[in-house]
């Protein structure tokens, strides 16, 4: 079998100009064999576990690297969600849980470790408690610790006395870090994948096995570079080039996920065709979405380009791999994508549109700047109506709002590296907390009479 | 013994003596050229070997780090990757 000239330049060009790469490989590790009696030895179990495999995950990701001439961007670990771990626990195993992740992955060379989280879409344990009242601690005193709560599903409902709990948290993670940083380590799900590789949501979920190698395909470089050179096709077309370059980069991804798996010894787990927007200028999905025409991102037509672009690469991405998984939608986190900024700058892009944005494709209101007067309880009825659609449409949906201390709508604000920046947006101030004070358990939607 | 097939491409500023430098460093390290494409592509030079690294005993990434002089050199960008990609990116 003969490559064509063409066909390697193609290739060639990704790498060099088109910022094509591998966005995330995140080995999944359970960690419910370390569990101990004695807190110190559950400790040191959890520590040697991630140090040995951390370690590993990096050497041999930079040797695949090397050996492809395609950057492996994001190394990461996901851990068995921690409240599991902590049920028989005194009050201080979920901080010194934490810390002990915290050195870990700092040891191990991991940026973020996710998984300090738990499942209570329908209730909680009194270990889910422990867990949820720590967040405040562990968010503002660890640096690569990251959390998320399931707090709703399609067949479950949703737990509003939890998404009560969180809006009160966001403020107190808030106010003791630096511009609220701490709330980008956490996310709150409708319908969480439990091989999600990509961070801070990504956790190691209950139906996995002891490893799980899960890797996020390149970022949306390569695609935009597609439809930038497709100026002049009807939609249709579009789509199909759109889905011929997934259909690649998704090989790509898969190709190096599966040789990273065998040498590390762990089985290969999910490829995630999720495009992840950079702050890297030209990594952007929502430049995508002006290149197909769209005047700025949000404005009307936004919806109907991003649904287009999201299917054509999951067509593409489906039909590359038979190992598709993950969140597999689009992420257009604010801050991190800076046309996406750019957009909330101009007035174009508001959080309604946000909103509905995620009704199509995107997984969810992601790194959004906010006032930092917002109240507990907007902070929470923003993240119910978002999980609502997730939880209605049976898909996921995740929020990470930040709300900034001493910051208005409008104010500009840095969060360094990559993480990035923002304009803050404006929130609707008309409070909903007598709806959010009643609590209890919002009942699963009926999935017949879709309309 | 299998082989070990690798791409190396060669992109930049048409000159003297690029195919020259390039096979002579693969000589050196006991690596066979298996197919070659030259061609001047948009005004710029533009090639594609694919090379057997079987019997070297050097690896890709030594490979990229002793072909970065005559990249340095010559104002080339040399891309070294294993064959497989290619395969399974174009090939359904």
């Amino acid at each position: 079998m003969e490559i064509s000239f063409e066909e390697v330049m193609e290739t060639v060009n990704m790498t060099l100009y088109q910022n094509f790469d591998i966005r995330t490989v995140t080995l999944g590790i359970n960690l419910k064999d370390c569990i101990n009696s004695d807190l110190d030895t559950f400790k040191s179990n959890i520590y040697e576990r991630i140090t040995d495999y951390g370690r590993l995950l990096i050497s041999e990701a930079d040797t695949l690297g090397e050996k492809y001439a395609i950057p492996i961007i994001n190394k990461r670990i996901s851990v068995t969600p921690v409240a599991l771990l902590i049920e028989s626990m005194g009050n201080d195993a979920p901080l010194e849980v934490a810390k002990t992740l915290d050195k870990a992955a700092q040891d191990a060379g991991i940026d973020f470790i996710g998984g300090y989280g738990a499942l209570v879409q329908k209730g909680m344990t009194r270990g889910d408690a422990r867990l949820i009242d720590s967040l405040p601690d562990v968010l503002s005193s660890t640096e690569r610790v990251c959390g998320f709560l399931n707090v709703a599903s399609t067949v479950s409902g949703m737990n509003m006395n939890a998404v009560v709990k969180i809006g009160q948290i966001l403020k107190q993670v808030s106010e003791r870090t630096e511009n609220g940083i701490g709330c980008a380590k956490f996310v709150v799900f409708s319908n969480a994948p439990e091989d999600n590789p990509f961070m801070a949501g990504a956790f190691h979920g209950i139906g996995e096995p002891d490893f799980s190698l899960n890797i996020g395909i390149s970022g949306p470089g390569v695609i935009k570079n597609v439809v930038e050179k497709n100026q002049d096709c009807d939609l249709t077309e579009l789509s199909e080039v759109i889905k011929r370059t997934a259909f690649k980069i998704t090989r790509a991804g898969e190709l190096i996920g599966r040789e990273l798996a065998r040498k590390m010894d762990v089985p290969f787990g999910i490829v995630d065709i999720s495009l992840a927007s950079t702050t890297k200028v030209g990594d952007s999905v929502a430049e995508i979405v002006e290149l197909m025409g769209v005047g700025k991102m949000g404005a009307p037509g936004s919806t109907a380009a991003l649904a287009l672009l999201v299917d054509a690469v999951k067509k593409g991405g489906a039909m590359a791999s038979g190992n598709v998984g993950g969140l597999s939608g689009t992420f257009i986190p604010v801050s991190e994508d800076s046309c996406m900024n750019e957009a909330v700058k101009s007035g174009s892009l508001t959080l309604e549109k946000l909103e509905a944005l995620t009704a199509v494709c995107s997984v969810g209101l992601d790194m959004i700047a906010i006032p930092g007067d917002t109240t507990a309880e907007t902070l929470s009825a923003i993240i119910a109506d978002e999980l609502s659609i997730g939880m209605v449409n049976g898909k996921t949906t995740g929020v990470r709002l930040i709300p900034v201390p001493g910051k208005k709508a409008g104010d500009y604000v840095n969060f360094g590296g990559l993480l990035g920046e923002s304009y803050v947006m404006k929130v609707n101030r008309s409070g909903s907390g007598n709806f959010i004070r009643r609590g209890g358990r919002m009942p699963a939607p009926i999935t017949s009479m879709r309309n | 013994m299998t082989k070990e097939l690798v791409f190396i491409t060669v992109l930049g500023k048409d000159q003297k003596g690029i195919i020259a430098k390039v096979s002579g460093a693969l000589f050196k390290y006991s690596i066979n050229i298996e197919d070659l494409n030259q061609k001047i592509w948009d005004g710029y030079f533009v090639m594609t070997m694919l090379v057997d690294i079987s019997g070297s005993t050097k690896t890709i990434g030594e490979l990229k780090k002793e072909l970065s002089d005559i990249e340095s050199e010559m104002g080339l960008k040399i891309q070294v990757q294993q064959e497989n990609i290619f395969k399974a990116m174009h090939r359904v």
